[in-house]
């Protein structure tokens, strides 16, 4: 990348802040308690729309991996997620019912909001039905693996997005509230992913998975971006550009190994695919709210109407971390 | 009689206090130098947990950088106040404050008792040193560093290049005989205290300061001048990764840890309080004279830093994208073979191969309507989707991952004319490819057909030019896949031996008799067709020579068993 190239991304990264700064107008706070967040503690940026049901797991898991503070922006629910999410003596809540869409996916006020609270912490931006898995999650605080990329000198940590689903169809995977999702959807495709380089941000762009398997057979290149960089030491003038895909500076997207090496890498099990996506994908597409006109969710439609179920027999039952290292989906690097 | 320690502490103050606490309580004398940089508060409360004890003593405070000598200053402060001090003991321990000792004070001292009057220290000359960082060794010794390597990389570089190129060296003092090795080490009360009191030692100092990390190299090479008796390893397991950073442990290496035998681990996670807890706890194992053993912990550190250095080859992934000449090495996992021609000669070549073989012999998988996997299957392992579309979305990481997917099952397929050609660039520059390709055997389903002559003789004219692109590909330059080909001619002159060498090179071991043959496809008359196409005006030269009459011999049906020579 050339110098010409390297002033435009940053003024891309200029334009981007300002733009999220002029977007933060949109929030309303509803609880603040950022008050309580300490000098070293680990945050959780969300944004979340009707989700009350998920979200007791949600916090438990993270609160148990030694997430200090989550900072939610509720995007107008109606299902009590607003108020649940007050009453959680670690949550700080901010409100809106703008367009989701015209903030660029909820990023702008994301942005906004790391702007202002996130800097010098490292921060985890995850939907509430992602959930990250690294290398020793089941016997290391999160906090292990930050100290360990801080004394690295690593500022960002990639985790790829793996699809998680049931056996059974999905209007028949009932979920209760408090339940592990993972329990639920306990499945996923193990080997079918490709990757490209993009050129511009420097990250890679992967796509594959069941999504892809069952809802794009024929348009492989709409199938959704796996890739994703959730946890990044925060430092003024970072900034997202298209979800947690890719960020600027560029640098922060370089999560890979060129050399043939392999990086410290995590998963982030996504298990959106339960009982209740099935209303919620239509509720989904009334609001077109989504990436490239709600595309994902229109296609899920129609290839839920012919195939309700994502399982096939080569489908693998999650087990832990390390089953997706072996299975070359993530990595420990030179950690031990 | 007995040990003493020294710690140096920059921070995590309270792991300090526990450490040091628990040496002395076990009648070790400690000496802490903390970094002046560390809070004061925080000193303080050090200085008040560990008030009770009596023989601990602190050092005064300096500002310590990583690479510099205040980091030697500051032990030879603590080094003399302890000998000053506790004229008791024989030797002096140097740790640092993320050491954890995993073994008692008391089988320590009975080891150094067993070897008396030695000295643990990693002690190596600069010509056998492996592990310096920017392949800096005597070199430490020879040039100036004004610039800090963590601070300003490219300004230390460049005037480590500027040093070179004009031939700058420093002259190394008399008596001083360069060498590296682990900062932590435990020496005698004898060396320790001739190295501290050298009639040199303010002219040594001197040069030392200006060396680059002295810290791993002033007792290091000063030994070799004061000590009798050098054994040159440290009692300290401590070990550093591809970037030249000490592995850390954490509570889940607790049993690694108490099987190491060593006397004392760095680092810790400050956070590893099962570790702490299990190794400052009350011991309840008896005493024991153990050789310390890292062996497991050393093949755990081999292994994680080849990972992130080399990875696991053929493996494509979020954190693993080879590029360049990374990416040519080696493209997929495993070996793999991919058939040209064999399917057309052959009616039931697939399962003749995979029965032979037990192999898994695929179809077509770069058909162009769908991925032709073995047995029809519309998935197949780790999902991959038969959709023609998703494959030639990205023909590569498709075949990639279908070998990554199926390890341990040797993988075949068929290629040919008709297929998607985009991946042959691919395997050619894949070393873990086997190519075997007979030309013109496309021509025989066509001789076989019932279509119109001019249709087919178009349709061949195309397959030929196809399959010389291809196989121009296959005989270039970078080809590292193992390729074979034979003209439809030469091939069906004589068979046998070709298919006999294909199984050989399938395994090599092994001696796969070839006493069942595939059934190949009649072709009385084919002489004339190749006549026919020449006729009509094309050059069918991929198929070799035919004669007009009839078929070469064929030994299709051989009178005996074919057996191997």
């Amino acid at each position: 990348m050339g110098a010409l190239g390297t002033y435009r991304l940053r003024l891309e990264r200029k334009r981007r802040l300002v733009r999220s700064l002029r977007k933060s107008r949109e929030l309303s706070r509803v609880a603040n308690r950022t008050g309580d967040i300490a000098d070293d503690d680990i945050l959780i940026f969300s944004t979340v729309r009707n989700e009350r049901i998920r979200l007791p797991f949600f916090l438990d898991y993270y609160r148990k991996l030694g997430v200090n503070h989550f900072l939610f922006v509720d995007n107008g629910s109606d299902d009590g997620t607003r108020e649940y999410l007050e009453s959680q003596a670690d949550v700080s809540l901010w409100t809106t019912s703008h367009s989701y869409k015209r903030a660029k996916f909820g990023i702008d006020w994301l942005n906004a909001l790391q702007l202002r609270y996130g800097i010098g912490h490292w921060n985890l931006v995850v939907d509430v039905d992602e959930f990250l898995v690294y290398p020793f999650c089941d016997s290391r605080p999160l906090r292990a693996l930050t100290d360990w990329l801080d004394a690295s000198s690593v500022k960002s940590f990639g985790a790829m997005l793996v699809d998680m689903y049931p056996k059974v169809p999905l209007d028949e995977a009932d979920y209760v509230e408090g339940q592990n999702p993972l329990d639920v959807a306990e499945y996923f495709d193990g080997g079918n992913y490709s990757m490209k380089r993009n050129a511009k941000y420097g990250n890679l762009w992967i796509q594959g998975g069941a999504r892809a398997r069952v809802f794009f057979p024929n348009e492989p290149g709409r199938a959704p971006a796996l890739n994703k960089i959730p946890l990044v030491k925060w430092t003024r003038g970072n900034v997202w550009v298209s979800s947690t895909h890719m960020l600027l500076p560029r640098g922060l997207n370089l999560v890979y190994d060129e050399g043939g090496g392999e990086k410290a890498s995590g998963c982030l099990l996504h298990a959106k695919f339960l009982h209740s996506f099935a209303e919620k994908s239509e509720e989904e597409l009334k609001r077109r709210q989504h990436y490239a006109n709600s595309h994902e969710y229109r296609a899920y439609n129609k290839g839920l109407k012919d195939a309700r179920t994502l399982w096939c027999k080569w489908s693998e039952k999650y087990i832990n971390w390390r089953q997706l290292e072996i299975l070359g989906l993530m990595s420990k690097g030179n950690w031990i | 009689m007995g040990v003493g320690f020294v710690i140096l502490a920059h921070k995590d103050l309270d792991r300090v206090a526990q450490v040091a606490g628990y040496w002395a309580q076990n009648d070790a004398p400690v000496a802490i130098h903390v970094d002046s940089r560390a809070g004061s508060q925080d000193y303080a409360d050090l200085q008040a947990k560990l008030e009770k004890f009596t023989n601990i003593r602190f050092a005064e405070r300096r500002a310590c950088d990583w690479g510099k000598f205040s980091i030697v200053a500051a032990t030879q402060d603590a080094a003399e106040m302890l000998l000053e001090g506790f004229p008791q003991i024989s030797h002096v321990f140097l740790a640092s404050g993320s050491c954890l000792p995993l073994r008692p004070v008391e089988e320590l001292n009975r080891y150094l008792a067993d070897h008396p009057a030695t000295d643990f220290i990693e002690s190596v000359t600069t010509e056998e040193v492996t592990w310096t960082v920017g392949g800096l060794d005597l070199e430490r010794f020879t040039l100036r560093f004004p610039f800090s390597w963590k601070k300003h990389r490219r300004l230390f570089d460049r005037y480590v290049a500027l040093q070179r190129a004009v031939g700058y060296s420093r002259h190394i003092p008399e008596g001083i005989a360069p060498h590296l090795g682990s900062q932590w080490w435990c020496l005698t009360r004898a060396t320790l205290t001739a190295i501290l009191n050298d009639p040199d030692r303010a002219a040594n100092d001197r040069y030392f300061r200006k060396v680059w990390i002295p810290d791993e190299a002033y007792f290091q090479s000063l030994v070799r001048k004061h000590g009798a008796n050098i054994e040159s390893r440290s009692l300290t397991l401590s070990r550093f990764d591809t970037q030249g950073k000490p592995f850390t442990y954490y509570d889940d290496h607790l049993q690694l840890l108490q099987r190491s035998d060593c006397f004392v681990a760095r680092k810790i996670w400050p956070r590893a309080s099962l570790l702490y807890r299990q190794f400052l706890g009350a011991e309840l194992r008896p005493l024991a004279r153990l050789e310390p053993n890292p062996r497991k912990l050393d093949r755990i550190f081999a292994r994680s830093n080849d990972q992130r250095l080399h990875g696991r080859p053929g493996l494509q992934m979020q954190s693993r994208f080879p590029a360049g000449e990374a990416w040519g090495l080696r493209k997929t996992c495993a070996e793999y073979s991919v058939y040209q021609g064999f399917s057309s000669l052959f009616s039931n070549f697939e399962t003749w191969l995979e029965k032979r073989t037990g192999t898994r012999v695929h179809g077509h998988l770069f058909h162009k309507a769908e991925v032709k996997f073995s047995g029809g299957a519309s998935v197949y392992n780790g999902c991959l989707s038969n959709s023609a579309k998703m494959r030639d979305y990205n023909p590569q990481a498709f075949l990639a991952s279908l070998i990554w997917n199926t390890q341990g099952e040797h993988q075949s397929f068929q290629f040919g004319p008709a297929d998607v050609q985009s991946i042959g660039e691919f395997i050619a520059s894949d070393p873990n490819a086997s190519v075997y390709v007979v030309t013109g055997a496309w021509s025989i389903p066509l001789f076989h057909s019932s279509m119109d002559f001019q249709r087919v003789r178009r349709i061949a004219a195309r397959y030929q030019t196809i399959e010389a692109e291809h196989v121009r590909v296959l005989k270039g330059r970078h080809t590292r896949a193992h390729v074979r080909v034979w003209s439809l001619a030469e091939f069906v002159e004589d068979p046998m031996p070709i298919l006999q060498s294909i199984l050989d090179g399938l395994d090599p071991g092994a001696s796969r008799k070839l006493t069942e043959v595939p059934k190949m496809a009649d072709l009385t008359g084919f002489g004339n067709f190749v006549q026919r196409l020449k006729n009509e005006g094309m050059n069918p030269h991929s198929v070799g020579d035919f004669p007009l009459d009839d078929l070469p011999t064929s030994r299709n049906t051989p009178a005996k068993p074919y057996v191997v020579r």
